[in-house]
């Protein structure tokens, strides 16, 4: 028999790779933006639904002006990702199944019917529609966007740990046995959490980076300090919620990514007790234990002890890569030997007798095509400090907003107090030290708080460098590997598809900052 | 039409919603450009159902064909 995927150019898997990170990459420029803009907008309208006061409406409607423009130029560029699964990741999306269609079709149902009538809403019914109507119809027009990402969240998250489904080596695609599984499986929830808090932090940084250029400006002061407020408190708290919902994430990693998680912290030799490495050489005792297992003294394998196998001290034994990879071979053969004997018109027991054998060995079908142990060891550089990048910036965002908002308000003592630390260690200008005006600070303020988007975007984008990356070499855990779910393509038709979206993403992009920034400084509009 | 039923309601939203557009004409254009690059230029020229086309009809054979022959 013709061996077809020999002929596969490994340009086609690096081209396919790459094409759909830009894709993703640009994608999640704007899904954070939405989610997060979504609270902002909501708290915005809330205050003016509660207050009546126009200074909140037309606060709110200037945000929601800019969520408006985001949205519309984050239309439909998730599309293009099932364009790609369809062309450049047959084989995957065939060996899928349903079960990637069945959350991605709720999805676009729920994007289109929930988004675009509350959307409508939103933007046309100020004058049509009760101010609860349009209350409730603004946040429900967030909860659509969010329910969304809770699909996608789930469709990832199932690539990541393989639940609800049975492999049918007649169709050979993966059924849904249980959709409930599925939908629910702790790895989506943990993601979906992480994900969305970590969006809503995005929202937060937007919001008192756009209001700091207001201050800068000293235009819109009310409107700016109102803002900042809100954003800097969503921000903290939405800081806090990822911390905490990261934790989550990284015991579900340990538990069934360990080679993710060792590759996250280059531990190549594990054991109980493991410190967290700050950078290497130096390092928090007994934390990588505590985060992945929620003991200071938890046992964590590393890259060796995976590759050769292991024994936790609890009795919890892991094969090595070398016993994984037979095992995985056994079920490749069982499976083709199953297809040709039904071509063949065997009989029932020799059937069953071979589905017995790819059933046992299942579980490391993908093993079956490793050629060599490296080949199993993800990137380790890339979720090395990818993962340093997103914790860091995590644990500063936590930082700045804390103390925002503490010099932002007038709480007895803190306030004055922190002002007094800050000005002695050069932060804060003397003449600042006991007030309370938060619109007279230096311009380098406001300039630190702006160039805080884009930080954060670099660690909304780490983060999920470290999920991608950390899962290679499978697009399925432990069942497919990316050279064997890449389509029969002409790397050169893949590359000339990646520099056209190159050019038109960038193009894009630059629209949008320029639609983005136009409206910025034209700002809200108040009556005089 | 009845001008208080819900259906004039939910017309009169969208209509007098479109008609009274400013940005929103802006990003309306931007979005139609880019689904039509979308839909009748990547997906027609550049995105083909590869499984559609080579596999002609045995989707499961084809695939098992390349994944099997590793």
């Amino acid at each position: 028999m013709t061996n077809i995927l020999l002929n596969i150019d490994a340009g086609t898997i690096d081209w396919s790779r790459a094409q759909f990170a830009l894709t993703a990459i640009y994608h999640w420029l704007f899904v954070p933006l939405t989610l997060g803009l979504a609270v902002i907008m909501g708290i915005m309208e809330t205050c003016y639904y509660r207050t009546k006061d126009d200074f909140w409406k037309t606060t709110a409607k200037f945000w929601q002006k800019l969520f408006g423009i985001n949205f519309a130029m984050g239309v439909a560029t998730g599309i293009i990702l099932e364009f790609e699964f369809g062309t450049n990741w047959s084989n995957y999306s065939w060996f899928v199944g349903d079960i990637f269609g069945a959350p991605l079709a709720v999805e676009g149902i729920v994007a289109f019917f929930m988004e675009s009538t509350f959307v409508a809403v939103m933007f046309f019914g100020w004058k049509k529609v009760s101010p609860g109507f349009h209350l409730a119809s603004t946040w429900l027009t967030g909860l659509g966007a969010t329910i969304s990402a809770w699909w996608i969240l789930v469709a990832n998250a199932w690539m990541q740990y393989p639940v609800g489904c049975e492999f049918n080596p007649d169709t050979m695609r993966n059924e849904m046995v249980s959709f409930a599984e599925v939908a629910l499986s702790p790895f989506a929830v943990s993601k979906f959490c992480h994900t969305v808090t970590s969006a809503w932090i995005i929202g937060g940084i937007f919001c008192v980076g756009v209001s700091c250029w207001y201050l800068m400006k000293r235009r819109e002061t009310k409107m700016a300090l109102e803002s900042l407020k809100i954003g800097a408190w969503v921000g903290l708290v939405a800081a806090v919620l990822a911390a905490a919902t990261g934790h989550k994430s990284a015991q579900d990693v340990a538990e069934v990514q360990p080679m993710k998680l060792a590759a996250m912290e280059a531990l190549y030799d594990g054991g109980t007790g493991q410190g967290l490495k700050i950078i290497e050489g130096i390092e928090v005792p007994y934390a990588l234990s505590f985060m992945a297992t929620n003991d200071f003294n938890g046992y964590v394998p590393g890259i060796n002890d995976l590759l050769n196998g292991y024994t936790t001290p609890d009795g919890k034994t892991e094969p090595s890569i070398d016993e994984k990879m037979e095992r995985g071979q056994q079920a490749i053969e069982a499976l083709a030997a199953y297809r040709k004997a039904k071509a063949e018109g065997a009989d029932e027991a020799t059937l069953s007798s071979l589905l017995a054998t790819l059933n046992d060995n299942m579980k490391y079908f993908g093993y079956g095509y490793i050629k060599d142990k490296e080949q199993a060891v993800p990137p380790i550089a890339v979720n090395f400090w990818a993962f340093r990048i997103m914790v860091g910036m995590g644990c500063l965002f936590i930082l700045y907003f804390a103390l925002l908002l503490v010099i932002s308000y007038k709480i007895p003592f803190l306030t004055i107090f922190t002002r007094r630390l800050l000005a002695t260690i050069g932060l804060l200008p003397e003449t600042e030290a006991d007030g309370y005006d938060i619109t007279r600070l230096p311009d380098w303020h406001y300039w630190l708080a702006i160039a805080l988007i884009p930080l954060g975007y670099i660690a909304s984008e780490s983060g999920w460098l470290v999920a991608e990356f950390g899962r290679q070499p499978w697009t399925i855990q432990d069942m497919l590997p990316t050279w064997v779910a890449v389509s029969d393509l002409k790397a050169g038709s893949v590359a000339l598809t990646f520099l056209l979206f190159l050019i038109l993403f960038t193009t894009m992009l630059a629209v949008e900052i320029n639609i983005m920034l136009k409206q910025i400084q034209k700002g809200p509009e108040f009556k005089s | 039409m009845k001008k208080d039923s819900l259906l004039y309601r939910v017309f009169d939203l969208y209509y007098d919603g479109f008609r009274n557009m400013k940005l929103g004409r802006t990003l309306w254009a931007i979005i139609i450009v880019k689904l039509i690059i979308i839909f009748a230029v990547l997906k027609v020229f550049f995105f083909p159902n590869f499984l559609k086309e080579h596999a002609q009809g045995d989707e499961a054979g084809y695939v098992a064909t390349q994944i099997l022959n590793q």
